[in-house]
């Protein structure tokens, strides 16, 4: 499916703190500010990219949009087919303050990819119990329609019929996540959340996965979050993509624009890191100092001004605003104005990419 | 060539007794590490990359593992020793283990010893090897954490794993591994636990001391954007077997094994435009149901009838590129 301009998902100041408890009587003492008051909307259709490294609170956005944890504060806006209980219709739900009966509704519409396919599957339940157990959870479909809906999703994502008698353990890491799409799509969801849905497989089969998803995507009119830290295959199957640092978003721009056009300095640092495949890619690499702060007591001003290498004054005092710079490019940097950073498209040596065929 | 060889591998078998049959897991690996060189090695998950490695250090658990064939020649001046004829625990194997050769694994938290003081664990290489006294060994562990770019290091050297990030835990290692200033740094995907600006750091720290410390790395890795920026040399693994051997420019510009091939269309990379990724067909075998004929045949596209019986070996295809394929071997 194209991508249309209808936004499916919209996220307003999304906030998620983890209480810190410490003591003889467990008292709140600090909070992790795993996610810290984000903004991003989805349009349907899309795929959008959330990176970062680790620690800077990506799976946890994603899983707070599902309410896979429940959010501190926020609103999220989504467009669902089902809630609005007639055929072609829709129905604008906030996540957030969706009851129990409204929340497992909303669940046939957004589901989740995991990273883990060794941990995520049940080892004592079959491939077709773990595929066909969303379907009897929301009742959706009995015995044999059962069994052909299970059996058409396998097909769907490359394994056959015949493999629904078997246990996860027979099958390989690539074969597993494939079990795992599969249990994500045969409710027929319009949001998936895939959260490093790739990083735990070898590189032959990573292709093998992405290929599968982009398929799916453009067969069923899947709208994606896909959640990595792996900044090639995020540019590879995103069209937008948001930098996530320490719970805030700090730029999100469509694709071609973050990587030719970066705005914020961190995204600058991160794109220098990643190791091209090119042994003639003479890079200017920016290498970052120290770590990434304790997301218990982040920098104050904004949080990337220890390391920031253009820092000046009001970024220790400030919190930048996250703002439109125009083309819906945001970002969240008191110099994005006056800074001219270095895209990916300069560092080449000239020569033609890749390798030879 | 010989004479700049620091360590030579000639075809070195490591077979695992398991219920199932014995596995083999490094089934004939041929390969030379040239001095103050860097060699990349490549392959997935159960290729034998790690198991070659712990040959070398004389690491292979016993039972079940052993070094059923093969040679590990190691040039020190005059000298050459035979690694894999010593015994694993014997006096001449333990002189060699961390301090001509050393290693620095993938996992920074559980290959450090949680109980004891970064230090402690440096200087029991120092003392054990240098027979330095505690207080000298002391100051070199400082020193050592100095080079590696750990901050403050007459504090650091008495703290304990935990209190160090990943990074600064791998940077300890790399620490230890090189206090006793070796011939030979294997380094087992010592990256790869880390996120990418850390890891940024943590290989250019890698190529900096190698030229000062001037020793050869073995650099082993998943990553082919990695070994790119590392390696001078580099040897692909699959199933046991070096499928190619190449400097870095050739395998990445003229790659002529087909999983070599495969492997480069099949990774995203940040400098080319949005394309369909072109996937390996199929899944790595079981080692212990190898096919009888090249490993990689069930999944080559270009695969042909002598691939399914006979075992291609690794020949020249050009000056100082080795490949093991039946598209360009059988000519003699």
């Amino acid at each position: 499916m194209a991508q249309s301009d209808t936004v499916l998902l919209d996220v307003k100041g999304l906030v998620k703190h983890f209480p810190v408890r410490k003591g003889a009587f467990r008292r709140v003492k600090a909070a992790v500010r795993a996610v810290d008051g984000i903004d991003l909307f989805i349009r349907e259709g899309e795929t959008l990219g959330l990176v970062g490294e680790s620690g800077c609170g990506k799976t946890t956005a994603g899983r707070s949009i599902l309410r896979l944890v429940e959010p501190t504060k926020g609103e999220i806006i989504f467009r669902s087919r089902r809630m609005a209980g007639t055929a072609g219709g829709v129905k604008e739900v906030d996540v957030v303050k969706a009851s129990r009966g409204e929340m497992k509704a909303l669940r046939r519409d957004m589901q989740i990819i995991f990273q883990d396919p060794y941990s995520s599957l049940n080892p004592r339940m079959t491939v077709g119990g773990i595929v066909g157990e969303p379907l009897l959870v929301h009742a959706m479909a009995r015995g044999e329609e059962r069994k052909k809906r299970v059996a058409d999703v396998l097909g769907a994502v490359g394994l056959k019929p015949e493999h629904m008698k078997r246990y996860p353990h027979e099958f390989s890491g690539g074969q597993r996540q494939r079990i795992g799409i599969a249990r994500a799509l045969v409710l027929d969801p319009q949001l998936v959340v895939c959260d490093e849905p790739v990083s735990a497989l070898d590189v032959s089969i990573q292709a093998q996965v992405l290929n599968l998803l982009e398929d799916l995507q453009r067969e069923f009119g899947l709208t994606y979050l896909f959640v990595a830290h792996n900044l090639s295959v995020v540019k590879h199957i995103s069209n937008r993509v948001a930098v996530m640092y320490l719970g805030r978003i700090v730029e999100l721009a469509s694709t071609e624009r973050l990587f030719a056009d970066p705005k914020h300095p961190y995204t600058e640092a991160l794109v220098s890191a990643v190791p091209v495949p090119d042994p003639d890619y003479s890079v200017d690499r920016i290498i970052l100092q120290g770590d990434v702060p304790s997301p218990v007591s982040p920098p104050p001003g904004c949080h990337f001004h220890p390391r920031c290498r253009y820092a000046v004054d009001v970024c220790s005092k400030d919190a930048p605003v996250y703002r439109d710079l125009g083309n819906e490019h945001f970002v969240a940097c008191h110099r994005a104005d006056d800074l001219h950073l270095q895209p990916i498209h300069d560092r080449t040596t000239g020569q033609t990419g890749g390798p030879a065929a | 060539m010989t004479s700049s060889a620091l360590l030579e591998i000639r075809n070195l078998e490591v077979q695992f007794g398991t219920e199932d049959g014995v596995v083999r897991a490094v089934d004939g690996v041929t390969y030379t590490i040239e001095r103050e060189k860097t060699l990349g090695v490549v392959g997935e998950s159960g290729c034998g990359k790690t198991v070659t490695a712990l040959a070398i250090m004389g690491l292979v658990q016993s039972p079940p593992g052993k070094i059923a064939n093969g040679e590990i020649l190691y040039h020190r001046g005059e000298k050459t020793t035979d690694l894999a004829k010593l015994p694993p625990k014997g006096r001449a194997m333990r002189a060699i283990r961390g301090n001509e050769i050393a290693m620095i694994f993938q996992e920074p938290m559980t290959s450090l010893n949680p109980v004891f003081t970064i230090g402690y664990q440096i200087m029991e290489a120092i003392i054990l090897h240098q027979r330095l006294k505690k207080k000298d060994a002391r100051t070199q562990a400082i020193r050592m954490l100095h080079e590696v770019g750990i901050p403050m290091p007459e504090q650091r050297v008495d703290e304990y794993p935990h209190q160090l990030s990943g990074g600064m835990r791998q940077r300890a290692m790399i620490a230890m591994a090189l206090s006793c200033n070796p011939q030979l740094l294997i380094a087992d995907e010592p990256t790869t636990a880390l996120d990418v600006t850390i890891q940024a750091q943590v290989l250019e720290l890698m190529n900096a001391l190698r030229k000062e410390f001037k020793a050869a790395i073995q650099f082993i890795t998943h990553d082919l954007g990695v070994i790119a920026g590392m390696a001078d040399d580099v040897a692909v693994m699959y199933l046991g077997r070096i499928v190619e051997a190449a400097t870095v420019r050739e395998i990445f510009h003229a790659p002529q094994h087909p999983y070599t091939q495969g492997l480069m269309h099949s990774i995203p990379s940040l400098r080319r435009q949005k394309e369909r990724l072109v996937p390996i067909e199929g899944v790595v075998p079981d080692p212990s149901d190898a096919p009888p004929g090249c490993g990689f045949e069930p999944r080559c596209p270009k695969r042909m009838e002598i691939c399914k019986t006979k075992m291609p070996p690794l020949e020249e295809v050009a000056a100082g590129h080795t490949a093991a394929c039946w598209l360009y071997g059988g000519k003699r």
